[in-house]
């Protein structure tokens, strides 16, 4: 029992519960279905986003480009179609995206495998570059008129319940957040690939001492999160029915803070991804409902501030609690 | 001899032209205890690359179980059985103590999959094989620096170690964590015939456990030997090439004078427990007990770093209150940390800018900047006066020996003229010949009228340096001795004694 209070999600898990509570007493709409797929639908790209920050994270990493890569998969892909395949499906839009995703994500993998450089520098200047590049040279026009696909993609639904104003409906790629997290699940616990990863992030010398190939490893993580990235990407032009080329960037901060919310250390070596999703769900709620009862937008930003300090600042009082007293000795 | 394992002769290697080893011969015999000794920059550490196949030798010959082995990649030195336990012990904190210790097997079997049960199983093999019992599922972040010691071990033993070499394995253990750890190695050396390779320094302890010693000094081998034709004296000759004979200090105070520091009924977080003593202009007075007897905690309590609860204490007659070390800093207090490398010096930066760190205020110019001339002429006083070997004091402080940065953290406190010197293990880390010099450094330093407070659990230490001893135990002092009425047997049977 003590040890599961003091794992980090539980913290996260309860914070989430007493948040939902003082919203739904306040307001009593909270509680209705609409009002959870809302929330949901909400969380895909935050959260698809989120798996990919997460292996960056766990491996001792740090990944900002992500959201240039997700809007740049996202425009690139959306041109192409319009002007090579407009009547082609969905399942093209997301390959393609995710294509693209995965070139920009392996070269963030090379500046940082082959030069070891630090990763925040490498991915501010990648985030910096991507978009740049983006901008200047594919398009700055926002493209209301996307491929019937995304369209479609926007509209579809799997759940439908009537509800006193209207229907509440749920859209199926929260299945796609449900089928990424738990591909990340099977990665993370189950494969010597995942192992590799944690072990990386725990000591990087030891990792390689033990014969881990540190550089191929670090491919895959870049290499994927461009990848889950541009598929992101796609997923929030495919919502939002429309590629704006200055979408996306400026998410990054939300989604690291959903990661490290979700008990991820930013030092590397931990994280779950039980714990992100908890993250992910927080941060959303906190940005779309805390105007329920009466927090204006502008309050939101130092709203979610807040719960990031708490949420992080009490397992690190805690830690230190249970380790030395005279850590802090660096006067002498 | 047929019971040697693995024989090493005439090895020799250079880097970019320094030669860091010279024709070293080195023999370690199945199922015995070997130290190999030497002082930092000697060659240890090459040496033991060598062996494990991290380094290439330029020359000489490579004999392992009989095999002659021409070139060695780290796999091959494995598979031969040659295991390393490095001072991090290679382990990940992150993980749990199982799939620390499965995971070089899963990785070296080229798995794609974990199999959980597996990891479990091999891991409770693995500690059952060296009979300690240590939970499996919690972090290595979570255990103590001894189980982290075993499980490497244990991790080792599985790759079917028939050699296993510890870099320094005694570091952070207490007496109790030594015993315990030193009575596992011994069953792994009778029952599977085992042989052992300890790096160590610390002489009492080299003669205490090894059953065979090899000295090297400057990259050769000096000696090599049974452990019964080594004493203290003969170690100290080998490793620095002349014998130390170091004289107690004698001290007699002047008792016309009021005491330096005086300390009156000190209780204090989180366990001192009324302590009394006096410090006097001149005096070393040595503070010694077990790891948790209270002997760093009374330390930081006088540097303002532990709440003081109640108690009295007095400098030059006047009660001061330390609420923080700026309190204890301003009363003239200093303290060196046992842990330099953290705790004492900023690693990357310059020697200088170490050395002037305390000082810094008072070496500004017009205009209130700091000015150059002032602080070179600062560091090149200090750097002289304790003959800090460096070619350029603007070079980082991590290139120097332990012993010089050592002398960095007086330097740095020196130059700010404190009354008293706290000192916690002055000389961990420290090879036998800086030791002696910083030893007659403390010396001075008390002759020119400061009061030195020294805490070490290195017994010799204490008595060559000090005049009076205090001995601790659950957090208060047990007993005051004199260093002229005791030795070192006397103080080393007072210390266990509950």
């Amino acid at each position: 029992m003590k040890r599961l209070l003091r794992r980090n999600e539980t913290l996260v898990a309860i914070t989430l519960v007493v948040l939902c509570l003082v919203i739904g007493l306040n307001n009593p709409t909270f509680f209705t279905v609409g009002t959870v797929f809302t929330l949901l639908r909400g969380s895909i790209v935050t959260g698809i986003f989120a798996m990919g920050v997460l292996i960056v994270i766990i491996s001792g990493g740090i990944d900002v480009s992500f959201t240039a890569i997700g809007v740049f998969a996202l425009y690139s892909t959306v041109k192409l179609m319009l002007a090579y395949a407009p009547d082609a499906s969905i399942w093209v839009a997301f390959s393609i995206a995710g294509l693209i995703g995965l070139g920009l994500g392996l070269i963030n993998a090379f500046f940082i495998a082959k030069f070891k450089l630090p990763t925040l520098i490498v991915t501010l200047g990648t985030l910096s570059m991507f978009h740049g590049f983006l901008l200047f040279a594919i398009g700055n026009q926002i493209i209301r008129d996307v491929p019937p696909a995304l369209t479609e993609f926007a509209r579809a639904t799997v759940i439908e319940i009537p509800q006193a104003r209207g229907t509440a409906n749920l859209h199926p790629a929260v299945f796609l957040l449900v089928a990424v997290a738990i591909l990340m699940w099977i990665l993370l616990r189950y494969t010597m690939l995942g192992r590799g990863i944690y072990a990386l992030g725990g000591a990087p010398e030891a990792a390689e001492r033990a014969g881990f190939n540190v550089t191929r490893i670090q491919y895959f993580i870049y290499g994927f999160v461009g990848l889950l990235s541009g598929v992101a990407g796609m997923t929030f032009g495919g919502l939002a029915r429309q590629a704006n080329p200055q979408d996306i960037v400026g998410m990054e901060l939300n989604v690291i803070a959903a990661v490290v919310l979700g008990g991820a250390y930013l030092t590397g070596g931990r994280g779950t991804v039980i714990g992100t999703l908890l993250g992910v769900i927080l941060v959303v709620i906190a940005n779309n409902s805390l105007i329920l009862i009466g927090v204006p937008t502008v309050w939101q930003r130092v709203v979610i501030g807040l719960i990031i300090l708490i949420g992080t600042g009490i397992p690190a009082i805690q830690e230190r609690r249970a380790g030395k007293i005279t850590s802090g000795l660096a006067e002498a | 001899m047929t019971n040697a394992f693995l024989r090493l002769t005439g090895i020799s290697k250079s880097f970019a032209g320094v030669q860091a080893l010279r024709d070293v011969d080195l023999t370690i015999e199945r199922g015995r205890v070997h130290c190999l000794v030497g002082e930092n920059g000697s060659g240890k550490s090459t040496l033991i690359k060598i062996i494990a196949g991290v380094y290439q030798r330029d020359t000489g010959e490579y004999v392992i179980d009989g095999k002659n082995l021409a070139r060695l990649q780290p796999i091959d030195a494995i598979r031969e059985g040659v295991q390393v336990i490095y001072q991090d012990f290679s382990l990940f904190p992150n993980l749990t103590v199982a799939e620390n210790i499965a995971l070089n097997e899963e990785v070296a079997e080229g798995r794609r999959w974990v199999n959980w049960q597996q990891v479990r199983n091999v891991a409770a093999d693995a500690l059952a094989q060296i009979e300690v019992n240590i939970p499996l599922d919690v972090t290595v972040g979570e255990v103590s620096v001894a189980n982290k010691q075993l499980i490497a071990v244990a991790k080792a033993m599985r790759q079917n170690a028939r050699l296993i070499i510890m870099d320094e394995p005694t570091t952070a253990l207490t007496e109790r964590e030594i015993r315990a750890l030193f009575s596992v190695l011994r069953k792994l050396q009778e029952r599977d015939g085992v042989a052992f390779l300890f790096v160590s320094h610390k002489l009492d302890e080299v003669l205490s456990i090894s059953e065979k010693i090899i000295v090297i000094r400057n990259g050769k081998t000096v000696s090599e030997g049974e452990r019964d034709e080594y004493d203290r004296a003969r170690l100290v000759y080998d490793m620095t090439g002349h014998s130390i004979t170091e004289k107690s200090y004698d001290f007699e105070p002047d008792l016309s004078q009021p005491p330096l520091l005086k300390v009156e009924n000190l209780n204090a977080e989180p366990m001192l427990n009324d302590i009394n003593f006096e410090l006097r202009a001149g005096e070393i007075v040595g503070v010694t007990g077990l790891l948790g007897s209270g002997r760093t905690e009374l330390a930081l309590a006088l540097y303002g770093m532990q709440p003081i609860k109640s108690g009295r204490i007095t400098i030059d007659q006047k009660p001061v209150d330390l609420r923080s070390n700026r309190d204890a800093i301003a009363h003239g207090i200093g303290y060196v940390p046992e842990d330099r490398l953290s705790e004492g010096l900023f690693l990357e930066q310059s020697i200088a800018k170490n050395v002037v760190v305390r000082t810094i205020e008072s070496l500004r110019g017009s205009l209130g900047l700091t000015d150059p001339a002032k602080i070179s002429g600062q560091v090149s006083q200090w750097v002289d006066a304790l003959r800090i070997k460096t070619a350029d004091p603007a070079l980082p402080v991590n290139t120097l020996s332990g012993g010089n940065q050592q002398r960095v953290v007086l330097a740095k406190w020196l130059a700010s003229n404190p009354k008293v010197m706290i000192l916690n293990g002055p000389t961990v880390g420290v090879d036998v010949g800086s030791k002696e010099e910083l030893h007659n450094l403390m010396k001075k330093l008390a002759g020119e009228g400061m009061g030195l407070l020294v805490i070490s659990d290195d017994i010799p230490e204490l008595l060559g340096t000090c005049n009076r001893i205090l001995l601790m135990r659950n957090g208060t002092i047990v007993e005051e001795i004199n260093t002229k009425e005791t030795n070192e047997n006397k103080i080393s049977s007072k210390l266990i004694e509950d």
